[in-house]
């Protein structure tokens, strides 16, 4: 019949897009269509019409990768807690008046809730505007605080890529009116411990100074109304060479050449103190009020750099930050790894692994803030879903356990399993990490096996001549040795073996 | 409405909180997985019931239809199944998502965390549930919460019960629900709401009363295997069978002392289809003048062997067993118990405060702070160029940091550091 047919033909385009890998979206789509022709033919009960599936641009994490994510977190937060951050957590969801009007041309990224009759929502699209409503209303002025925690944006999600529309973000920031440059320097120290502790390889830390561009832009002749435009282009030296750029910023943003060769004398330097040196002796710079503000200040900032020993890992005067830049009022900086080693099979280098910008103009739009009330340094800190590259690179290099447990009670001989629960449960109460297997009377072999599958390094043996002498046989797993301990004596001797050093 | 930011005191004690349920989770050997907070709202129908009204749906924006979840248990089917995992042992920590009626001064909100531990996969009976009550005894021993019970039932003793008492199928549901509300209502209006609402007979609720107010241990199980009209419920027979070996199995785990056979146990949702289990607190925080706090359940679980079924495109079955821990009901409790005792909990981990006395010593503060960090020390400075010693001090009061390191310029040239202990006020050089 040709509905029997068209049900064949689809399976087929199926087994054929799974075989060729296709994007799972797609084939999770075709699948749909197939259980739909076959339910329809009638030939299944019909329970089984919808798509199995995460909604599009989310996805669920695996032991292995939630193991990873721990490691990552754990290095995160432990060098926010070593420089005496407070943790706060804000509600998933807030009120959609809360976030409407702060996020400019990407509101329409936000994940709105239907109206079911009561307040109306939308789940948060970052960190700050939550932080920002959360100083409002306790009314502090002075904190420095970590959140990390999911975020919602209804983008077009390139998941090969490591971008999606659900995804952590680890923000770190400071807020309050302090000394100038000493939390900035803060941040980028931090930024480079983390960025240390992953060991992911060669990385560099970019900054740069919104004021400074603005007053590089004035002296090159840029009129005002084109200042964020050029920024753009700008932005774009990252990924284009200079002459793409000039002509972008000539053919179609208007520039004029004389301007744009200005920028391009300015944009294609960088380097440490010795440029901000030089950038401070520049003739037409140093004339302008804002520049030499920005100047002297990234000055002050690599001051305290050198003081805290990471001067090397950090470049200033990146013009490529420009658009980050700019959307602060002060320092911006990025940390980047440079390149993707060769055996990499997973996603590409995402560049741009943590970006911060200052913030201070979206706090003092909003409905909480009449004024500017923090002057301070805003340091914002977020992994876009950054657990995808150290994913890469850790899981190349180890066999990661997904669970954590030191022994594996078992016995050889039928009829013991009452034996067995009684000494996991002496193990459990004692807090050593056990497992036993959900068979009455499982051959040793399996149970041997099982250690070796999941990394479980020692297994307590109970059989009867044992039980009679009134010890149990203790196997190490790797090296396949067996000693017979007493049973008093279990407990301990579990723990010394697996202590770390 | 209905949520609540977390300032860093909660956020610590949460924790805390977090962190000895899930030590227990590891004990015995589950590995963590995550999965989105949005779910496809046809993931999410069908599995709820009568709850599925308190769902929150994501307004159709032109993609797919979405909700965000219920609980974790579905979501944790649905990995299954998409996965095609047939065994495993799974821990998930996360929020969930209930437009409830909160009632937050009793720790009820529509934004919460559950700690969900399940098993799936094809065991020798009972070896799994036992482990999911041990845990729950674990983890309610290991909190010190006071003294709690926890009541295990099953499905299929209850469906016995009602069809040996004259229930028509249709009405088993509703029954059911009824009949959970004997840990709330006494009997009487328990039994007017059966023969007033649901419509049953006076004589069949009579004889649910008979089985239904009864609890106990491996005697009443035995009793009941040898009651006449049960005995000759294939299902009932089956499900007491189980209950008996349970039994054994947690004798054996030594921890039948706060375990009760509870008949009147029916729990909520639909997917149950054996054993279930709900643990409750004994005894309420009491302190003078303030009122008790009653906070139900603090955790809940059972054998749902249909639900992945449900996901799987050719209908295969893989039975599961779990338990979810309520850890706000648990937090609201810690909390008190916290503000009672008057202990400060620190927001930071600070160690050492690095400070200065003397002014134009910046550099040699932040030297030593790098130092200290880059050694893993816990370590802040003021963000002042040259900050009061007395206001260096204040701040380690206020935050809790038990040491100062003071670098002036007599040390600086001696190359020492003074150490001071703040709470004491001694003073060492180092």
């Amino acid at each position: 019949m040709a509905e029997e047919a068209a049900v064949r033909a689809q399976a087929e385009t199926v087994r054929r897009l799974k075989q060729d890998k296709a994007d799972p979206d797609e084939i999770a789509k075709e699948v749909a269509k197939l259980l739909e022709m076959k339910a329809q033919l009638g030939g299944d009960e019909g329970k089984h019409k919808f798509v199995l599936k995460t909604p599009k641009g989310t996805r669920d994490y695996s032991p292995k990768q939630m193991a990873i994510r721990e490691r990552v977190f754990d290095a995160i937060i432990t060098c926010f807690k070593r420089h005496g951050a407070e943790v706060i957590d804000t509600p998933v969801f807030e009120l959609k008046e809360t976030l409407t009007g702060k996020y400019g041309e990407d509101s329409k990224l936000i994940y709105d809730l239907k109206d079911q009759g009561g307040e109306l929502l939308s789940l948060r699209y970052d960190l700050t505007v939550p932080f920002a409503r959360y100083l409002a209303m306790n009314k502090i002025t002075n904190i420095k605080r970590y959140h990390i925690a999911k975020v919602y944006r209804r983008d077009n999600p390139a998941t090969t890529r490591g971008r999606y529309r659900e995804f952590y973000q680890c923000d770190f920031d400071i807020a309050g009116q302090f000394d100038p440059m000493i939390p900035d320097a803060e941040c980028l120290k931090i930024v480079h411990e983390i960025l240390s502790d992953l060991q992911l390889g060669d990385f560099l830390i970019k900054v740069n100074d919104r004021r400074i561009l603005d007053g590089m832009f004035a002296v090159c002749g840029v009129p005002d109304s084109k200042f964020r435009t050029i920024c753009s282009s700008v932005d774009k030296l990252d990924k284009m060479p200079w002459e793409e750029v000039r002509s972008e910023m000539v053919g179609e943003k208007g520039l004029s050449p004389e301007a744009a060769d200005c920028i391009g004398d300015y944009v294609q330097l960088h380097g440490g103190l010795d440029l901000i040196e030089q950038l401070l002796q520049d003739p037409k710079l140093s004339q302008n009020k804002v520049a030499k503000e920005g100047l002297g200040d990234m000055k002050l900032l690599f001051e305290y750099l050198g003081l805290f020993g990471i001067t090397g890992k950090v470049s200033g005067g990146c013009w490529s930050l420009a658009q980050a830049a700019q959307r602060g009022c002060g320092v911006s900086f990025s940390g980047e790894i440079p390149k993707v080693p060769e055996h990499d099979p997973g996603p590409p280098a995402l560049g741009k692994l943590l970006e911060q910008g200052g913030l201070d103009q979206m706090i003092s739009r909003g409905p909480f803030q009449p004024q500017p009330f923090y002057d301070g340094l805003w340091g914002s800190f977020w992994g876009q879903d950054s657990s995808s590259i150290p994913q890469t690179h850790l899981a190349s290099e180890e066999k990661i356990r997904t669970t954590e447990t030191q022994v594996l009670v078992a016995s050889a001989q039928k009829k013991l399993l009452e034996e067995r629960l009684k000494l996991i449960a002496e193990l459990w109460d004692a807090g050593i990490k056990a497992e036993v297997l959900y068979k009455k009377n499982p051959k040793l072999l399996n149970q041997l096996q099982y250690c070796e599958d999941t990394g479980i390094p020692l297994v307590a043996i109970v059989g009867e001549q044992e039980l009679k002498d009134g010890v149990v046989k203790l196997r190490v797993v790797a090296t396949r040795e067996e000693v017979n301990v007493r049973r008093e004596s279990l407990v301990e001797e579990i723990r010394l073996r697996t202590s770390q050093p | 409405q209905g949520t609540r930011d977390h300032p860093p005191a909660h956020v610590v004690l949460r924790d805390r909180l977090l962190a000895a349920v899930v030590a227990c989770f590891k004990r015995h050997g589950a590995a963590a997985i995550d999965t989105p907070v949005l779910e496809l709202r046809e993931t999410l129908m069908g599995k709820y019931g009568e709850e599925t009204k308190l769902i929150y749906e994501l307004q159709d924006q032109g993609g797919e239809l979405l909700a965000l979840r219920y609980d974790l248990t579905v979501p944790f089917a649905r990995y299954l199944a998409m996965n095609k995992i047939s065994t495993m042992k799974r821990y998930q920590v996360a929020k969930v998502y209930r437009r409830d009626n909160p009632a937050t001064t009793r720790g009820r909100y529509r934004e919460f965390y559950q700690c969900d531990f399940d098993i799936a996969g094809w065991f020798d009976p009972m070896l799994p549930d036992a482990e999911c009550l041990k845990i729950v005894h674990e983890i309610l021993s290991d909190l010190q919460l006071g003294d709690f019970l926890i009541k295990v039932n099953d499905r299929r003793i209850l469906n016995g019960v009602f069809a040996v008492c004259g229930i028509p199928d249709s009405k088993f549901i509703s029954t059911c629900s009824t009949v959970d509300k004997l840990d709330k209502m006494p009997w009487e209006e328990v039994r007017s709401e059966m023969v007033g609402e649901k419509g049953l007979s006076p004589e069949a609720a009579d004889l649910i009363g008979d089985y239904v107010q009864r609890h106990g241990g491996l005697d009443l199980i035995e009793q009941l295997l040898q009651d006449p009209k049960l005995s000759q419920n294939k299902v009932a027979k089956e499900g007491l069978g189980d209950m008996k070996l349970l039994f054994e199995y947690l004798g054996l785990f030594g921890i039948t002392g706060k375990i009760s056979f509870d008949l009147s146990l029916a729990r909520g949702l639909d997917y149950y289809t054996g054993v279930i289990f709900e643990a409750v607190l004994l005894q309420q925080e009491k302190e003078p003048g303030e009122e008790p706090l009653s906070v139900g359940s603090v955790a809940g679980g059972g054998r749902y062997d249909g639900l992945v079924g449900m996901f799987d495109p050719k209908g295969r079955k893989v039975p599961c067993v779990g338990v979810s821990i309520g850890i706000e009901r648990i937090f609201s409790i810690l909390e008190q118990r916290v503000k009672a005792s008057g202990e400060k909990v620190r927001a930071t981990e600070t160690q050492v405060l690095v400070a200065t006395p003397h002014k134009h010593l910046l550099a040699a503060r932040l030297k030593l702070i790098s130092e200290l960090w880059d050694a893993g020390i816990k370590a802040e400075m003021l963000y002042k160029k040259d900050p009061k010693l007395l206001k260096q001090l204040q701040y380690c009061e206020d935050t809790g940091i038990p040491l100062a390191a003071i670098v002036g310029e007599q040390e600086l040239t001696e190359g020492v550091v003074k150490l001071r202990d703040v709470a004491r006020r001694e003073e060492v050089r180092i």
